[in-house]
């Protein structure tokens, strides 16, 4: 730790208020690197220090960008990753969770695998960013510097879109939309719901955070209740006009699947909640009694990001470069993830947070090792998958293409689709895709 | 509102960034990279319905990509993302994914269908998934460690039709059993 420090406070110093030229910062990189000879932080001098990138964040997006940094830079790089929580639980997957098909433990992973490339991984909290100092200070009151940061902060939620319900007063009502202790606790309240009872999930505009994921969760709450409480009801109140994700499977499974247990209602935007009774009205139509009550909130990117000025769209997302995710308000700073604004056609999602973090790392390693950073980023794939039931599933794809002229990733159509049909082997693929993506992040 | 570090103010950028200023091509490593989320770390999948891309020849990749693309190969995925990419994609794939080491998987596995497959892979398999399936002839795929749900799910659809066999593929997998066949799976999913 001291080291690490000495390093820095080493290399600040002797630059003073340099204004480094390009030349001379990759003479100076590509000694440090033969010096260093991977072992970043050892012999360091002046001319020999190796960059210190930050990253904020340790989900699929943040946790992916420090691997690569270390990967890409052949640990040419010192990196840091600022988690709030103890280990990772994924959030794609964790509906399998919520229906009983698989427990919290199979979607949980440790950090050891990016420390084992050599990522300094800190357990705290980021609670302010100063982009012209270029450091970030944590709620111990613990400070770091940083040569590039990666801000990672996924998603917040707007309780002001949810009159009656807040963070610190949800009571009962949970969202489960980030993975972890309200998975747990909204399994064990559909566990704890009588045969007859009615499950009600309700759904905010778009866009928000993995678009299929409350449909899927229907079905899987739906496929429980089945076999466990086969007079039960699951009401799925759609704020939206219309299913936003892989709609005619959907549709298909609940009336194939599901025909007397799940209703879908679109055009059901909250008013507001009652967390006591349970109870939600809505702008238009009767309101809903329910004995579980999941409500997911709208989102925007994550207080880190709203705090440090990163957020440029709607007071909502982050405006990025797509060439190199760098931030459009701060240089120096780069957004992946679910807080950026996405292009057109982007869904937010695990598997595009994970991609973005490789473009970001890309970038940022690139100077590094005396290349210049490729004019264009990329094409990128992107894959999910929806489970209808325990074994069934059926996949969504799509590829981007960064286009100059919209000077943004733009959807490859003749790429883009979804399953005909679900089907177990794409049950099979989709826990393959997710051993892999977990791998991809963390191994 | 400036903060200090640890009493330090921070004042230089020592990455700079300037992505307009020269033309270079994105690397092999990192189309390959944008891999990875589906077909795992350095080529080797965690997924045992998930082919690992590790060590396969140039030529494999490339051939599996078309065949991908036309549709003369089944896929869920596989058909619509090789769409999003060129021949010469699939070309720098290929050439970074054939230098990449085999990925060697521990499996559980019957040792009698193992016997069986490697007496069998001998006399009909060898001479283009060669050195136990570690290599393939042109454009036949690495065999070797692949995931035995992996494997039997290709071996299906060679069966009902959907994939075509190569002429020579056929020739020898048609007089076998089902058993035969299950244990050539065995046998190339033990090989490391």
């Amino acid at each position: 730790m001291q080291d690490f420090r000495g390093a820095h406070f080493a290399a600040q110093k002797t630059g003073g208020t340099m204004s480094f030229d390009r030349r001379e910062f990759l003479k100076a990189t590509a000694a440090g690197l033969a010096a260093a000879g991977g072992g970043a932080l050892t012999g360091c001098t002046a001319t020999k220090h190796a960059a210190h990138v930050v990253v904020i964040g340790g989900g699929f997006g943040g946790a992916t960008a420090a691997r690569y940094l270390r990967l890409g830079s052949a640990g040419g790089i010192d990196v840091t990753l600022i988690e709030r929580q103890p280990g990772f639980v994924s959030f794609p997957m964790s509906n399998l969770v919520i229906g009983g098909a698989k427990k919290l433990e199979d979607i949980s992973r440790g950090y050891d695998g990016l420390r084992a490339h050599g990522v300094r991984v800190i357990h705290g909290n980021a609670v302010a960013i100063d982009p012209v100092g270029r450091g970030v200070r944590l709620a111990d009151g613990s400070a770091l510097g940083y040569d590039r940061l990666v801000v990672a902060p996924g998603i917040d939620f707007m309780w002001e879109t949810v009159p009656g319900l807040t963070a610190e007063a949800a009571g009962p009502v949970l969202h489960a939309w980030q993975a972890g202790a309200q998975t747990t606790a909204l399994r064990k309240q559909i566990e704890a719901m009588a045969d007859g009872g009615v499950f009600a999930i309700c759904i905010p505009r778009t866009p928000y955070r993995c678009l299929a994921a409350p449909y899927e969760r229907a079905c899987l709450v739906a496929h429980y209740c089945k076999t466990h409480k086969p007079r039960a009801k699951v009401l799925i109140l759609d704020a939206n006009d219309d299913v936003q994700a892989q709609r005619g499977l959907f549709m298909s499974a609940w009336s194939e699947l599901y025909p007397n247990l799940v209703e879908y209602r679109p055009n059901h935007p909250i008013s507001s909640v009652d967390v006591a009774s349970k109870t939600v009205r809505f702008e238009f139509g009767d309101a809903v009694k329910a004995d579980v009550l999941n409500v997911v909130p709208s989102q925007r990117a994550g207080a880190i990001a709203r705090q440090a000025g990163l957020v440029t769209a709607g007071n909502r997302w982050c405006g990025i470069d797509w060439r190199t995710m760098e931030s459009l308000a701060h240089p120096g700073i780069h957004v992946v993830g679910s807080a950026t604004l996405a292009a057109p056609m982007m869904p937010k999602s695990a598997h595009m947070s994970n991609q973005h973090a490789k473009i970001a790392a890309a970038a940022i390693v690139a100077p590094l090792l005396g290349r210049v950073p490729s004019p264009e980023p990329i094409t990128i794939a992107h894959a999910g998958y929806s489970y209808f039931d325990d074994r069934n599933a059926a996949h969504m794809m799509s590829v981007h293409a960064y286009d100059a002229k919209l000077a943004a990733y733009r959807l490859v159509p003749e790429s883009s689709g979804v399953s005909a049909r679900r089907g177990e082997a794409e049950g099979k693929h989709a826990w393959a895709w997710a051993q892999n993506l977990w791998a991809d992040t963390l191994a | 509102m400036k903060m200090r570090w640890s009493g330090l103010a921070f004042t230089v950028g020592a990455l700079t960034l300037s992505a307009g200023a020269l033309a270079a091509p994105p690397t092999a490593a990192m189309l390959v990279n944008a891999c990875a989320g589906c077909h795992g770390v350095n080529g080797g999948s965690a997924g045992p319905s998930m082919p690992s891309l590790a060590n396969q020849s140039k030529e494999a990749i490339v051939v599996a990509m078309k065949k991908f693309k036309s549709g003369e190969r089944p896929s869920t995925v596989m058909g619509k993302l090789a769409k999003g990419y060129s021949d010469a994609d699939y070309a720098a794939m290929g050439e970074l994914l054939s230098k990449q080491k085999l990925h060697a998987t521990t499996q559980t596995l019957d040792a009698a269908k193992v016997a069986k497959g490697k007496s069998l892979e001998e006399a009909n398999c060898s001479r283009c998934h060669m050195e136990g399936g570690k290599e393939g002839k042109e454009d036949s795929p690495v065999m070797a460690s692949q995931w035995l749900p992996y494997l039997s799910i290709q071996m299906n659809q060679y069966l009902d039709g959907t994939r075509k066999m190569p002429e020579k593929m056929a020739e020898k997998v048609k007089p076998m059993s089902k058993t035969d066949l299950d244990a050539l799976m065995h046998f190339y999913a033990s090989v490391k």
